[in-house]
C-alpha cells in the first residue's frame, strides 16, 4: 500500500513558477511542493541575461511598450490580455524580488540597473530600450536562490526527489497526484484540493539543446495522458546562440552588450535581416538568420557549420562584470576567450511557446472555455498565452513570477472553500503498473538508444526549418520508437535510486511530446513566430491566427491518436501587422 | 575570477585535436548495499570519448551502453544546478565542468561520491545535512525597517562587496573537501558560512548579528582551520576561505 498524504495545496515543481507559488499558498493553506531535484537544481537557475520590466530606470519605457513588444514578438499569436496583465504586473514583480534580497546589479545611482535585451524596444519598434533588469548574467540563478531562501524563511515543506507521475481525477476534478520516491522506490499517494504543475519544458526531445536532463515534459505528459489538451506544441524557440556543437546557452544579454554575430566573411549579417534592430532581433528571426547563412556557405570554421558571437571590441572589464558566466563557458568548453577570439554559436532548443492551457489566473483549460476545478499550471509548462509563437528574451523569467504567483494565490483561494475529492480506487494502479512493466521488460530495447534517436529524427525533421515532408518523417520515425519503447528493458531492477527505470519513464513523456509536437506542426500550413514551414512561408492570418489544442484520444481498440482543434486568439488593441525589425 | 584552477585561461583550441575519439578507463567506486554491498569498491569502465567531452559525457556513456545500474546525480550538465560534485581523481569537481583532456588520459580516471555525508548509493550521498547547515544560518533577507515603495537602493560597491558569495549553487565541493568536516560532522562546512557572508556583508540586511551568534557557535567559523581546500574545490571560483576570515574578523570587531 502506498503512503497517503493530504495537502490542500501540491505544487509539482521546484523551479521559479513552483516556488512563486508556494510563497503565495503556503502562507493561505497547507502546501507542499513535490520536486523530481532539490529546488536549487531547477533550471530556472540556467538563465542568464534578465527578466523584463518597465521600471524606466535608466531610459523612457512604459508597459504599454512592453506589452506591444510581446505581442509583436509572439507574432500575433499571444493572448493580449494576458500580455498586458504580465508587463503590468511585471514592474511589481521586479521590486518584490529585489524586496526579498534579490542581488540585482545597480547604476551609479543604486536603482536596479537594466540593459537592452532581443526584441524590446521604444515607442512600438524605434529602437532598443533597456527593460532587462539582471544580476550579471545569472538572473536565473539568483531568481532560483532568492525564491529558495524565502521558502526556508516561510518554512515552506518541501519532498525533494520526488518524481509526480500520475493526476489523480475523479469526476473530472482533482483529487490528488502519485509520486514515486527516489531513494526507495515507493509511490506516495498525495491527496489535494488543487494541484498546481510548475514543472518546466521538454527541451530534451531535442539533441542539441540548452536544457538540463531533466527536461523531460513530465508535467506536460502527465496532463497529456489524463486526456486533457496541450496546447500550440508546434511553436518550440530556438535559441540562436548556444556553444556551437554542445547547445550550452550564450545569454542574448551578451548582444544586449554590443556583441555582434559575424558570417565567414566577417559581415555583420543581421543588418541585412533586421536592418534597424540588428542583432537584437527576436530570436526566431535571428535563429533562422544563422541557419541560413550556414546554408548558404557563409559559415565559419572548417566544415562552415557555424556563424560567431564577436565580444572582441567589449572592454574586458566590462565582460567579466556583465557577462562573466558565458565567458567562463567558453574558456572551459571551447577553449575560446572571448575577449580576444570570437565564439562559435548556433542555435540550441531552447524553449516550449506551448504547454497546458490555462486562463490568467493559471487555472488549466479542459478546452477552449471550460476550467479543470483544482487543476493550475505556470512557467515553461503552461500555455498562458504571453508568449505566443515566439517568446522575447526574459519574459520567461517574467512569467514564473507573475504566472507562478498567480497560481499560487488561484490555487489556495480554491482550496480554503473546497472540499477534497475522493480519491479513485487504486489511486496508485497506473503508475505501479507503468513501473513494474518498465522493471519487468524482457524486450531489450535500450533507453539511450531509442532516446538517440528521438533526437536525432526531431533535429532533423521537426527543428528550425520544416516541411510536410520532414514533418511526415518525423512521424514515421516515432511511431517506430515509440513501437520499440513498448520493449524497453531496464537494468536496475531495485529499489533504491533507480534513476534507469526513471529515465525509461522521462523517455516515455518525451515520445509523447514529440509526437504531439510533430502532428501540430504538420496542420499548422503557415509559418508564425517559431514554427517556420519552407512549404508554407508566409504567415496566414485568415486561416491560422488561431491556438492548436491537441487531444488525447482512445479508439474503440484502445489505439492512441491525436485528435487537431483550434482556439480564437485574444486579441485587444492590437491588430496583426506585417512583422519587420 | 571564475576559473577553476584546471582550466588554464591560455590554451588555444588545438583545430581538430579535440575530434579524436580515443578510449579512456574511468575508475568508479560502486556501492550498492541493496545488492548486499556492505564496502564500496572499484570497477573498471573503457569508454570511447573526444578529450573534450566531459566527465559526465562518459559516465552517461557508461550509464545508457553499457550498465544502467550506474546510479549519480546530475542536471543542468554546464556547471550551474550543482547536482554532479564528485571526487574524480582524489579532488572534489563537478563532472559536468571537468575535461577528460584535463586529466591524464593515459591513466585510469578514478571516480567516487563526495566525502563525510552518508554514502547512499554509487555516487549519490545524502544531501540532508548539508541543506540543513545552509538553513541553520538563516539564509535569506532579514530586514526591520520601513518597506520603500520601489527598490532599496544598494551603490555599485555595496554591490559588489558580497559578489562572490552569490556566486554559490550548493554543490558541497567546498563542505565535502574540508577536513575539519570529515571529523567533525556537526561544523557548518564552507558552504553554509559562504551562504551566511552573502547576507552579512550585504547592505540592505540588517540580520548581521543574529547570524555572527550562529556562526560564533563551538561548530561555527572558529573550527576552520585554513586548509584552502575549500576554495580548491569550488567549481564557481569563490574565494571561500577568504570570505570565511572576514567572518570571522567582523566576528571579533562586531562590524561588517
Amino acid at each position: 500500500m502506498p503512503q497517503v498524504h493530504k495537502y490542500d495545496v501540491i505544487i509539482v515543481g521546484a523551479g521559479g513558477a513552483g516556488m512563486r507559488a508556494a510563497l503565495e499558498s503556503s502562507k493561505r493553506v497547507r502546501t507542499a511542493v513535490l520536486t523530481k531535484l532539490y529546488p536549487t537544481r531547477s533550471h530556472t537557475g540556467a538563465a542568464q541575461g534578465g527578466m523584463c520590466a518597465a521600471l524606466a530606470n535608466v531610459e523612457e519605457d512604459n508597459w504599454e511598450w512592453h506589452t506591444f513588444d510581446t505581442i509583436k514578438g509572439g507574432d500575433y499569436l499571444v493572448d493580449q490580455d494576458a500580455a498586458e496583465i504580465m508587463a503590468k504586473e511585471a514592474i511589481d514583480a521586479v521590486l518584490d524580488l529585489e524586496k526579498m534580497g534579490l542581488p540585482f546589479s545597480r547604476t551609479p545611482e543604486g536603482r536596479i540597473d537594466q540593459r537592452r535585451f532581443g526584441g524590446h524596444t521604444r515607442n512600438h519598434g524605434e529602437a532598443a530600450v533597456r527593460r532587462a533588469c539582471y544580476a550579471a548574467d545569472r538572473t536565473g540563478h539568483m531568481i532560483l536562490q532568492t525564491l529558495y531562501q524565502q521558502c526556508i524563511k516561510r518554512s515552506v515543506e518541501f519532498y525533494n526527489e520526488f518524481y509526480v507521475l500520475d493526476l489523480l481525477m475523479n469526476g473530472g476534478e482533482v483529487a490528488g497526484v502519485v509520486a514515486y520516491e527516489l531513494s526507495t522506490g515507493e509511490l506516495h499517494v498525495f491527496q489535494a484540493k488543487s494541484v498546481v504543475f510548475a514543472t518546466g519544458g521538454f527541451g530534451r526531445v531535442f539533441k542539441t539543446t540548452s536544457n538540463a536532463l531533466s527536461l523531460t515534459g513530465d508535467g506536460m505528459g502527465v496532463v497529456w495522458r489524463r486526456g486533457l489538451p496541450l496546447e500550440d506544441m508546434e511553436f518550440y524557440q530556438f535559441h540562436p546562440t548556444g556553444l556551437a556543437g554542445l547547445g550550452i546557452l550564450l545569454t542574448e544579454g551578451a548582444r544586449g552588450e554590443g556583441g555582434i554575430l559575424r558570417n565567414n566573411e566577417g559581415e555583420r549579417f543581421m543588418e541585412r535581416y533586421a536592418p534597424t534592430i540588428k542583432d537584437l532581433a527576436p530570436r526566431d528571426m535571428v535563429s533562422r538568420a544563422i541557419y541560413t547563412e550556414v546554408r548558404q556557405g557563409r559559415g565559419c570554421g572548417p566544415n562552415q557549420e557555424y556563424v560567431v558571437l564577436d565580444l572582441t571590441h567589449i572592454p574586458a572589464e566590462q565582460l567579466e562584470a556583465k557577462l562573466p558566466d558565458i565567458t567562463e563557458f567558453s574558456r572551459t568548453y571551447l577553449g575560446i576567450d572571448p575577449t580576444t577570439e570570437p565564439v562559435p554559436v548556433y542555435p540550441t532548443a531552447h524553449y516550449a511557446m506551448g504547454g497546458i492551457p490555462t486562463d490568467i489566473d493559471a487555472r488549466a483549460l479542459r478546452d477552449n472555455q471550460e476550467v479543470v476545478r483544482g487543476l493550475y499550471a505556470a512557467g515553461e509548462a503552461a500555455c498562458v498565452s504571453v508568449h505566443g509563437a515566439n517568446r522575447l528574451g526574459t519574459n520567461s523569467l517574467l512569467d514564473i513570477n507573475v504566472f507562478g504567483r498567480r497560481a499560487g494565490l488561484a490555487a489556495a483561494d480554491y482550496a480554503a472553500t473546497a472540499h477534497f475529492v475522493d480519491l479513485p480506487d487504486n489511486p496508485e494502479g497506473d503508475v505501479r503498473m507503468l513501473v513494474d512493466r518498465l522493471l519487468n521488460g524482457t524486450g531489450g530495447e535500450r533507453t539511450g538508444a531509442i532516446r538517440a534517436e528521438l533526437q536525432q529524427s526531431m533535429d532533423d525533421h521537426a527543428s528550425v526549418y520544416r516541411t510536410d515532408t520532414t514533418l511526415k518523417q518525423a512521424e514515421v520515425d516515432l511511431a517506430e520508437l515509440k513501437r520499440r519503447y513498448h520493449d524497453v528493458t531496464v537494468q536496475d531492477k531495485g529499489k533504491r535510486y533507480n534513476t534507469d527505470v526513471l529515465e525509461a519513464v522521462e523517455l516515455g513523456f518525451l515520445l509523447d511530446l514529440a509526437e504531439v509536437l510533430v502532428v501540430s506542426a504538420r496542420a499548422r500550413n503557415e509559418s508564425r513566430g517559431g514554427h517556420f514551414r519552407e512549404d508554407y512561408p508566409q504567415r496566414d492570418d485568415v486561416n491560422f491566427m488561431r491556438h492548436t489544442m491537441a487531444y488525447r484520444e482512445l479508439d474503440s481498440e484502445g489505439n492512441e491518436a491525436i485528435r487537431l482543434d483550434y482556439k480564437p486568439v485574444t486579441v485587444t488593441r492590437y491588430q496583426p501587422m506585417e512583422r519587420k525589425y | 575570477m571564475t576559473e577553476t584552477l584546471d582550466t588554464p585561461l591560455d590554451h588555444a583550441p588545438e583545430a581538430g585535436a579535440g575530434l579524436q575519439r580515443r578510449t579512456v578507463t574511468l575508475r568508479i567506486r560502486r556501492f550498492n548495499p541493496e545488492a548486499g554491498d556492505t564496502e564500496p569498491s572499484w570497477h573498471d569502465y573503457p569508454v570511447e570519448v573526444l578529450p573534450t567531452d566531459r566527465i559526465l559525457d562518459a559516465l552517461n556513456k557508461i550509464k545508457w551502453e553499457q550498465d544502467g545500474t550506474l546510479t549519480y546525480r546530475r542536471s543542468c550538465a554546464h556547471g550551474i544546478c550543482g547536482s554532479d560534485a564528485m571526487r574524480i581523481n582524489g579532488r572534489n569537481r563537478l563532472a559536468c565542468k571537468t575535461l577528460i583532456k584535463d586529466l591524464n588520459m593515459d591513466a585510469a580516471i578514478t571516480v567516487e561520491a563526495i566525502k563525510g555525508l552518508p554514502l547512499e548509493k554509487d555516487l549519490i550521498v545524502d544531501m540532508e545535512p548539508f541543506f540543513q547547515a545552509y538553513r541553520d544560518i538563516n539564509p535569506f533577507l532579514i530586514t526591520e525597517s520601513h518597506e520603500p515603495t520601489r527598490e532599496r537602493l544598494q551603490s555599485q560597491h555595496d554591490r559588489d562587496r558580497f559578489d562572490d558569495t552569490t556566486k554559490c549553487i550548493l554543490c558541497a565541493a567546498c563542505t565535502t573537501a574540508c577536513p575539519v568536516f570529515w571529523t567533525d560532522g556537526q561544523y557548518f562546512g564552507p558552504a553554509a558560512i559562504v551562504g551566511a557572508h552573502r547576507f552579512i556583508f550585504d547592505s540592505r540586511d540588517e540580520g548581521a548579528s543574529q547570524r555572527l551568534d550562529i556562526l560564533n557557535d563551538r561548530e561555527g567559523v572558529w573550527r576552520c582551520r585554513t586548509t584552502f581546500n575549500c576554495t580548491e574545490a569550488c567549481p564557481r571560483g569563490i574565494q571561500i576561505t577568504q570570505a570565511i576570515q572576514e567572518v570571522k574578523r567582523a566576528l571579533i570587531s562586531r562590524r561588517v
